[in-house]
């Protein structure tokens, strides 16, 4: 081999660069989270269900929130109507946060896993975060 | 020809995995083995192609001479394009690399109203150059699923593609990059009659495998959502060896990986490997300081003179038995 010496070193920045995320781990597992549901008010639901089915909201929650925020905020409709039929009222706060209290425990951890930073708490804030 | 066979080999895979994501008994292989082999083929062919090159001798200079070599005082040298120093080579690679600068050099010639007329021909630049930095980030991206913590580095270049906040999962801006510099590439090789004759599958395919993988990408983020926590966990147990396939996975996610799978083991036997050659090229990796140095041929041995003198000492008894004359007596 010809110039070993530089083409080595190119090599080894090659391997190391593209195996970066199995020597950052470690070998280390990290299974995914589980979202806490154990708030006071899941846990008087005689049935525990959320506004739609727990597929649904796993998957796209994220895309329905910004639908209500759109339909809530920018057409004044504060109803919507779930595929179960049922009116829900839009409301991050008093709706989703009613159930969902814990937002460390639920939101975040999920979130924090993959690497997301939703700009929900850019305007929202978290009633059970501090109370002034 | 080659457009209708590359095209069937992407779709092939594609209904392959999607088939196979389907069968809980082969997600294992769509979601570990496939994977992996196609890692490993893709790192060690990938070293094994650089170190075959490395073992090819370059008997003499021969980089691209594209100004006014090093001379005289008072003739301008043209230090980067016709390097004769290491630092001259490295700062002409690092153009090359990062800029694509000989691509920005790419002319076009027209005739217009009888006359041969070459004019700059920028938009192949700006669409590798745009395709190439898109990739590149897109990839670095996809690490915060492979990593836990992630580093603040990937969470930062996550936060400043998606910075647009458009919609909810947010807009990438290397997607629509993406997306709109490979259908550029790939709408070029289609529609200019030169480089349509030219193209063979070797080079519809990667595009066709390319633009697949771009287009399952963003399909699976706002359009056919899969639970993205399961698809990290995925993900986490590839890079931390303790490899699991969990439920709730949709099938589009099997296609996407199959596909980026695909490209990995298709990686060093083809076109793509340009990524370890732009580093090999002698035309671009060599100083032209030939005469400067005495570059010497690698398998040169001395060649076997025989002297008269030796020839003389060989045949002397003969000689002088057949009366010629001799040199040393």
């Amino acid at each position: 081999m010809y110039d070993s010496g530089k083409v080595i070193i190119g090599l080894v920045i090659f391997f190391g660069f593209f195996t970066f995320a199995f020597w950052y781990n470690m070998g280390k597992a990290a299974p995914a989270p589980k979202p806490k549901l154990d708030t006071p008010v899941i846990k008087k639901m005689v049935k525990k269900q959320c506004i739609e089915s727990t597929h649904f909201m796993r998957t796209t929650h994220m895309q329905l929130l910004n639908h209500l925020r759109d339909q809530a905020l920018r057409q004044g409709n504060r109803w919507y109507t779930n595929k179960r039929g049922e009116k829900v009222w839009i409301s991050l706060q008093n709706t989703c946060l009613k159930c969902h209290s814990n937002k460390k425990e639920f939101c975040d951890k999920c979130h924090n896993y993959v690497g997301v930073d939703p700009y929900c708490w850019d305007c929202h804030f978290d009633p059970n975060r501090s109370k002034l | 020809m080659g457009l209708i066979v590359s095209l069937g080999a992407v779709l092939a895979i594609v209904v392959v995995a999607w088939i196979g994501g389907q069968v809980p008994g082969l997600q294992g292989l769509f979601g570990i083995v496939v994977p992996y082999v196609a890692f490993v083929t893709f790192l060690f062919g990938f070293m094994y192609k650089v170190v075959n090159w490395a073992r090819s001798p370059v008997p003499f200079r021969i980089p691209t001479t594209g100004g006014q070599e090093v001379s005289l005082p008072w003739i301008k040298w043209s230090k980067l394009d016709n390097p004769s120093t290491t630092a001259g080579v490295v700062g002409r690679m690092a153009l090359e690399i990062l800029l694509f600068r000989s691509l920005f050099r790419n002319t076009r010639a027209e005739h217009r109203s009888g006359w041969l007329i070459y004019g700059p021909s920028k938009w192949l630049w700006l669409a590798a150059l745009g395709f190439h930095y898109a990739f590149f980030t897109i990839a670095i991206r996809h690490l915060r699923l492979f990593t836990q913590p992630i580093p603040g580095l990937i969470e930062a270049i996550d936060k400043i593609d998606g910075m647009f906040q458009i919609g909810a999962p947010p807009i990438y801006l290397t997607d629509v990059v993406f997306i709109l510099a490979v259908g550029f590439l790939f709408c070029r090789r289609l529609f200019l009659p030169k480089v349509r004759y030219i193209s063979l599958p070797a080079d519809y395919f990667p595009l066709f495998l390319l633009l697949a993988i771009g287009t399952t990408g963003i399909l699976m983020r706002f359009f056919f959502r899969v639970d993205i926590v399961n698809v990290k966990a995925l993900a986490m147990g590839l890079a931390s060896f303790h490899p699991v396939v969990p439920e709730g996975i949709g099938a589009i996610f099997f296609i996407h990986i199959t596909l980026v799978s695909s490209l990995f083991a298709y990686f060093p036997f083809s076109k793509l490997m340009h990524m370890g050659g732009v580093f090999m090229s002698p035309t671009r990796n060599l100083a032209n300081n030939s005469r400067m140095k005495m570059h010497v041929n690698p398998w040169r041995t001395p060649p076997k003179f025989h002297t008269y003198e030796e020839y003389e000492e060989k045949y002397r008894d003969l000689m002088k038995d057949a009366g010629i004359p001799l040199e040393r007596e």
